[in-house]
C-alpha cells in the first residue's frame, strides 16, 4: 500500500476518480492506511473503515457508469460535532459516551449526497470550546509541522485541530469544521490549511452539536483555497430544520476562485495591529497587501473602533449561548449517568463528571452571566456592544470596502501544553483575537496560509468579506495563494 | 465585579455541576480572571444602542404548529443510559 493517492488535492482527487485514473476504493484504502500510520497526530477519535470502503465501492459503480455527485467518491473527515447516524459523535467530550445518534447532520447529509465518503470522526476541544484542541477527552491533536531546529510536539490550534491536522496531514482530502470564535480559521493558520467560516445562515446548524448557537457556523478546511469552494458549494444550503438558515440560492463558489482582486476595496483595519505581535505578522500582514495590489486592489485603510471589544463580549455571549444549550447533558437521554443520592445529585456528579475543566468553567460563567441580578450587567451590555461591532463593519462596506485583510492569529503554532496559557485562561483566548469579531458580526471570513515564521511554521491572512460575499473571499484568498510561492507541505515524521 | 466562595457554590449549584469544596478557591480565581477581562466591556457607552438579537437582518421564519414527525420512541430512548417500556428512567422524584 502506497499514500500517493493521499498527496493530491481535492480538485484533483475529482479530477482523477472521473477520468478513471484510479478508484476511489483506491483513495479511500491510501487514506485508511496513512490514517492507520499517523496514530501519533491523535487526528480521528473513531475511524469508520467498513463504512468508508462500502461508500467508496457505491461510488466507483456510479462512476464506472459516468454518473455521480460533485464530490463524488472524495475521502473526508468529519468533525466530532457533526452527527452521523450510528456513529461516533460525542463531541470530543465524555459526557456524551457511547452517543450514536439516530439521524444525520443536514451538512454531511449534504456532502454524501454529493458523493463524498466518510473516512471517520475528527478530534476537537470537547464541545469546540477552545484554541489548541487540548481540551478533548481524546487527548491533544498534535500539529503535523515542527519547527526547522527541533522535534517538540506543536499544537494544531482549535477546536477544528483533528480537521486541520488531518488536512495537513494528508489524512483526508478536506474535512468538515466549525467556527463559533475562530476554530476553523485559527487551526487553518496553524497548520498551513486554507478555512472558511461562511456567512451566518449560510450552513445548516441542524444536527451540529450546539455550543453558542448565535455564533457557530460550519465550513470546510482544505489544503487549497479551490477545494475549499468545492466542499463549500456542497455543505452550503437553506434547511428548513434551522431556523436561522438563510433563504438564498448557493452559488458554485469554485467559479470564483480565479475572478481576481482587480477593481476591488480592501480595507485595513488599523486596530488590528495589536502590542506585541510578531513583527514577522506584521510584515506577513503588508506583504500580503502588496500582492492584492499588484492585481489591482485599491488599499484602503480603516478603523473598526470597538474591535478590542469583540473577545470579552464574547467570553459572555458564547458562555451563556453555552450554559443554555449544555444544559440537555443530565445523564437521562444520553450518554454518561453517574448515579447519586437523588436526582439533583445524579445530575451535579454526572455533569462534574463528564464535562473537562474548560466546558466547566464556561458554563460556570454563563451560568452567573445569566443569573439573576446579573443579565443587565453582562449578557444586555454584551449584546449592546455585539452590535456596534457589527455597526463598525457596515460602516467600512458601506463606504466602499470590498473586503478586509488582517493577520489570522497573533503567533504562530505553539507547543503542547505550553506554560503561559495552562495558567492563564485568557492567553488562551487572545488567540481568537483577529478571528472572533466575524463571528460577532455573522460575516464570512476565510484564512489562507501566507508565509512562514522564523522556525520555518506557517502563518496565515485572514480575509473578512461583506454578507454573503464569500466569492470575493475565495478570489482575494487565491491571489494570496498564488503569489505566497511558499511549499505548504510539513516534512513527515510520523 | 468579582465571584466570592459562595457565589461559586451558588453558581454551581444553578449549573448543577457539582463543586468539590477543596476546588472553590482555584475554580474562583479562574472565574475572577475572565470576569476582570470582560470588565472591559463597561468602558463602552452603550447609551441608546440596540441589543443583537440577529446576527443576520432577517426575521425569524414561522412554521405552521403541525405534527411533522415522530412515532419512534425507541429511537428516541436508543441512548439512554437507562430506559424502560419507551421510557427514560430517573432515580425516584416524588416521596
Amino acid at each position: 500500500m502506497t499514500t500517493e493517492l493521499t498527496k493530491l488535492s481535492l480538485t484533483d482527487t475529482v479530477k482523477g476518480l472521473k477520468n478513471k485514473d484510479f478508484t476511489s476504493k483506491e483513495v479511500t484504502a491510501s487514506y485508511l492506511y496513512a490514517i492507520e500510520k499517523a496514530q501519533s497526530l491523535n487526528a480521528y477519535v473513531a475511524v469508520t473503515a467498513d463504512q468508508a470502503l462500502d461508500m467508496a465501492e457505491k461510488s466507483d459503480e456510479r462512476l464506472a457508469k459516468g454518473e455521480g455527485g460533485a464530490l463524488e467518491g472524495v475521502p473526508l473527515g468529519i468533525k466530532d460535532l457533526f452527527c452521523t447516524k450510528g456513529v461516533h459523535s460525542q463531541a470530543a467530550s465524555h459526557i456524551l459516551d457511547g452517543f450514536k445518534p439516530e439521524y444525520e447532520s443536514t451538512v454531511t447529509q449534504n456532502l454524501w449526497n454529493d458523493g463524498a465518503v466518510m473516512l471517520g470522526k475528527l478530534n476537537m476541544d470537547e464541545f469546540a470550546m477552545g484554541s489548541s484542541n487540548e481540551t478533548s477527552y481524546y487527548g491533544p491533536v498534535i500539529n503535523p509541522w515542527r519547527a526547522e531546529d527541533g522535534n517538540k510536539d506543536l499544537v494544531p490550534g482549535g477546536s477544528s485541530g483533528g480537521s486541520a491536522s488531518a488536512v495537513a496531514g494528508w489524512l483526508c482530502a478536506g474535512a468538515t469544521a466549525t467556527d463559533t470564535g475562530g476554530s476553523i480559521r485559527q487551526p487553518a493558520a496553524f497548520t498551513g490549511t486554507v478555512g472558511i467560516k461562511p456567512t451566518y445562515g449560510r450552513c445548516s446548524r441542524w444536527g451540529v452539536v450546539a455550543f453558542a448557537s448565535s455564533l457557530d457556523q460550519a465550513g470546510p478546511i482544505a489544503r487549497t483555497v479551490e477545494d475549499c469552494a468545492h466542499l463549500m458549494t456542497s455543505m452550503a444550503g437553506f434547511d428548513p430544520k434551522d431556523s436561522t438558515s438563510v433563504d438564498l440560492a448557493v452559488p458554485d463558489f469554485a467559479a470564483a476562485v480565479e475572478r481576481g482582486v482587480k477593481g476591488l476595496t480592501i480595507g485595513v483595519p488599523k486596530e488590528y495591529r495589536v502590542e506585541g505581535m510578531p513583527e514577522e505578522i506584521e510584515k506577513l500582514w503588508h506583504q500580503g497587501l502588496e500582492w492584492l495590489k499588484a492585481e489591482g486592489a485599491t488599499i484602503k485603510d480603516i478603523s473598526l473602533p470597538h474591535t478590542k471589544y469583540a473577545l470579552p463580549a464574547y467570553y459572555i455571549v458564547a458562555p451563556a449561548e453555552a450554559s443554555s444549550n449544555l444544559a440537555r447533558y443530565d445523564g437521562v437521554k444520553y450518554g454518561l449517568r453517574v448515579p447519586g443520592k437523588d436526582i439533583t445529585d445524579m445530575y451535579e456528579q454526572t455533569r462534574a463528571e463528564g464535562f473537562g475543566r474548560e466546558v466547566q468553567r464556561r458554563v460556570l460563567i454563563g451560568t452567573y452571566a445569566l443569573s439573576a441580578g446579573y443579565y443587565d450587567a453582562y449578557y444586555l451590555r454584551a449584546q449592546k456592544v455585539r452590535t456596534l461591532i457589527k455597526k463598525d463593519f457596515e460602516d467600512v462596506f458601506n463606504d466602499g470596502v470590498d473586503a478586509i485583510l488582517t493577520p489570522a492569529t497573533p503567533s504562530a503554532a505553539f507547543g503542547v501544553a505550553d506554560k503561559d496559557m495552562a495558567t492563564d485562561p485568557i492567553k488562551m483566548y487572545l488567540n481568537d483575537i483577529f478571528t472572533v469579531t466575524v463571528n460577532m458580526a455573522g460575516l464570512p471570513g476565510i484564512a489562507v496560509p501566507a508565509g512562514k515564521d522564523g522556525q520555518g511554521l506557517p502563518l496565515g491572512l485572514q480575509l473578512i468579506g461583506k454578507p454573503f460575499d464569500e466569492e470575493t473571499l475565495f478570489a482575494a484568498g487565491r491571489v494570496i495563494e498564488k503569489a505566497h510561492g511558499e511549499d505548504f507541505t510539513p516534512k513527515q515524521w510520523w | 465585579m468579582s465571584v466570592d466562595a459562595d457565589t461559586v457554590r451558588r453558581i454551581g449549584r444553578l449549573a448543577r455541576i457539582k463543586i468539590e469544596e477543596n476546588d472553590v478557591e482555584k475554580l474562583q480565581g479562574e472565574l475572577n480572571v475572565i470576569l476582570g477581562f470582560v470588565d472591559q466591556l463597561s468602558e463602552v457607552d452603550v447609551s441608546g444602542v440596540e441589543p443583537m438579537t440577529s446576527v443576520a437582518p432577517m426575521a425569524l421564519r414561522r412554521r405552521e404548529d403541525q405534527i411533522t414527525d415522530g412515532g419512534y420512541p425507541e429511537k428516541i430512548v436508543a441512548n439512554a443510559p437507562l430506559s424502560e417500556d419507551d421510557f427514560f428512567m430517573v432515580p425516584k422524584v416524588v416521596e
